[in-house]
């Protein structure tokens, strides 16, 4: 596989870097000459999958989040967050749309939302260990128009 | 995050601005809360011509103001979400439940 660049950044799970997160990789992927839709769905998955890891992997705790970004032949966005949290027990039920164990301020819809904005999410995760989220994005060739 | 507002005849408009996100949800949906407590309003608009972005957790707070305005016996509804906000309200089916109103006039 040909990577062709690459980010990699480890911060702490505290709702604040949230926001850092889906900029950081936005402004990553900017070289890939995103349109405003695109680089919106990558904003977007990202914050989920990072609020995932602090909300859900470390509930009661501040634990490491690993995100890394690189761009794969064809134009190919993958983004990989991890953390050591809790894990998924059953991650097919997690996936489902409206499931949710995190109460009335959770919609359930993360996973949802990170699978439609996406061309590809994996997802792995062992109980007591952590998760690990994959997402694959490619990026149209715009019309120079010049 | 910040939310302004305004109040008349019984509808209250709230500006949502900036990013909303879980970072910002809790103190937002405070603010709403605050709002709606006040005013006691019959409609409330959840107007998104200022927010930058919205994730999932912007549902969760539309789905509070929901069922808080329900509870008064009002309505809730959206008005001028960006197209981001948009996709994500779309993709989670949430228009089933609150309205999203339709952009009249010309660009
Ligand atoms: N990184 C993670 N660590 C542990 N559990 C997770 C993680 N990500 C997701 N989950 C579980 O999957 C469920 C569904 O996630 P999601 O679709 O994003 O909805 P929500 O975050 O609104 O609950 C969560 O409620 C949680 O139980
Ligand atoms: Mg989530």
């Amino acid at each position: 596989m040909n990577v062709s660049n690459y980010i990699k950044l480890e911060f702490p799970s505290k709702s604040v870097n949230e926001g850092y997160a889906r900029s950081a990789v936005a402004a990553f992927a900017a070289q890939l000459d995103p349109t405003m839709e695109e680089l919106g769905d990558i904003r977007t998955a990202v914050s989920e999958a990072v609020t995932n890891a602090i909300v859900h992997a470390y509930p009661d705790s501040i634990g490491t989040i690993w995100l890394k970004a690189r761009i794969l032949e064809g134009r190919v966005l993958e983004i990989t967050i991890r953390d050591k949290g809790q894990g998924i027990p059953d991650i097919k039920q997690a996936m489902q749309p409206l499931y949710t164990t995190g109460g009335e301020e959770r919609s359930g819809m993360g996973f949802t939302i990170m699978e439609s904005f996406t061309d590809k999410l994996r997802v792995r995760s062992a109980p007591g260990k952590g998760t690990t989220v994959t997402m694959a994005r490619r990026i149209r060739v715009r019309n120079a128009g010049r | 995050m910040n939310i302004a507002s305004a109040y008349e005849n019984g509808k209250l408009t709230l500006y949502l601005q900036g990013e909303l996100d879980h970072h910002s949800a809790r103190t937002a949906m405070r603010a709403i809360e605050q709002e709606l407590e006040q005013s006691l309003a019959r409609e409330c608009v959840l107007d998104m011509s200022g927010l930058s972005f919205m994730d999932s957790s912007g549902i969760a707070l539309i789905l509070k103001a929901h069922k808080l305005t329900a509870a008064q016996g009002g309505k809730v509804w959206i008005e001028h979400p960006s197209r981001q906000a948009l996709r994500v309200m779309e993709t989670s089916g949430i228009e089933r439940i609150v309205p999203i109103a339709q952009e009249t006039g010309k660009e």
